[in-house]
């Protein structure tokens, strides 16, 4: 089996990715998305930069932490018929807040009350239509980046000043929800194709919980409402390989916060004692496998 | 592998290589927190980490 495995770099994510693979006797070829250098009339014929043909991969496998990067080279490899984990649909849909809600909504599946409005004006108008204290995010991006909570109208007011001045036009969609207060906590939980395979509860004392800003990983058991409503989260933005972020509001209920479609499991593998790296690559492989 | 000693091209603070170090991998400078990547094994050779990006993330 040749397997292309895409990367920005190699975290420990990847390397955990690699040696999942290795075990099962398939060396990757490592692509550096900054190598790559699409014709993009010549399809799957040309060379990656590898030296392999691309249509001589099975799969690819996208672990680009440049989401732009990972996504477009999705778009141009699957139209030519390559097949990848995750598709670009999903990669589309999961790196834009916006479309997350979208597809979630279609798909009757919990979630915070949100809004979208396009100007300062109609911004405040969601905010104060979702009640304080409410939150804006940006459409794109992660880590808990650029997350603002929202307590009262001059705080509103200052932060969408400050949005409006930045240059990016991203930052002039303005995605907002209503605050959910959760038990110190929120839940991440990894679906490989139709099973939620671990979760962990992620506490703070901070309201972002994201590992990346220090939340505290710890086991979370999977409950069948829990995979219930993981699963189809997972098939709402096009399924694969994901990572649902969940809060549990005050009456216990789950709603789905974001969906991530190159996922971060580190800190995940300890305490769940789930070889998430090795699960994930046995479900490609079987899939592919299963295709051939 | 070569045995020469890396050094945080920001810092100067020898940098330990782990054993299974791979080509285009992120090292963090114990000294200063600087992050590195491995651009070469054979001979060593650290550069600077690419910035965070605003699209990077998962």
């Amino acid at each position: 089996m040749r397997v292309a495995l895409l990367v920005t770099h190699i975290r420990a994510e990847e390397k955990l990715i690699i040696a999942a693979f290795n075990s099962r006797d398939i060396s990757p070829d490592i692509i550096l998305d900054r190598e790559l250098n699409f014709n993009l009339t010549q399809g799957a014929e040309q060379l990656a930069p590898s030296g392999c043909a691309w249509r001589d991969y099975d799969f690819i496998f996208e672990r680009c932490v440049s989401t732009s990067r990972g996504m477009y080279a999705l778009a141009i490899l699957n139209s030519w018929g390559l097949r990848s984990y995750n598709t670009y649909e999903t990669a589309a849909v999961c790196g834009d807040k916006l479309r997350t809600s979208i597809a979630l909504t279609r798909h009757d599946i919990p979630q915070p009350h949100t809004r979208v409005a396009f100007t300062p004006d109609s911004a405040l108008q969601a905010i104060e239509n979702v009640e304080y204290p409410a939150v804006l995010k940006p459409v794109t991006g992660s880590w808990g980046r650029l997350l603002a909570r929202v307590h009262n109208r001059d705080s509103a007011e200052a932060i969408l000043e400050h949005r409006q001045t930045l240059g990016d036009y991203n930052h002039h969609i303005y995605y907002v929800q209503e605050y959910v207060e959760k038990p110190g906590r929120d839940i991440r939980a990894f679906v490989v194709g139709d099973r939620t395979i671990a979760a962990i509860y992620r506490a703070s004392n901070h309201w972002i919980t994201n590992t990346a800003r220090g939340g505290l990983a710890t086991n979370c058991p999977v409950n069948a409402a829990l995979d219930n409503i993981c699963v189809r989260a997972a098939r709402a933005v096009g399924g694969g390989i994901l990572a649902i972020d969940l809060l549990e509001d005050a009456t216990g209920r789950y709603v789905v916060n974001e969906i991530n479609h190159t996922m971060e499991f580190r800190n995940s593998s300890k305490p769940t004692g789930v070889d998430i790296a090795q699960e994930v690559i046995d479900f490609v492989i079987e899939q592919v496998g299963a295709i051939a | 592998m070569t045995t020469g000693t890396p050094l945080c091209p920001e810092c100067d603070a020898v940098i330990l290589i782990p054993h299974d170090a791979m080509e285009n991998e992120l090292l963090s400078c114990e000294e200063c927190g600087t992050e590195l990547e491995i651009m070469c094994l054979d001979p060593i050779e650290l550069e600077l980490a690419p910035e965070v990006e605003e699209d990077w993330g998962e």
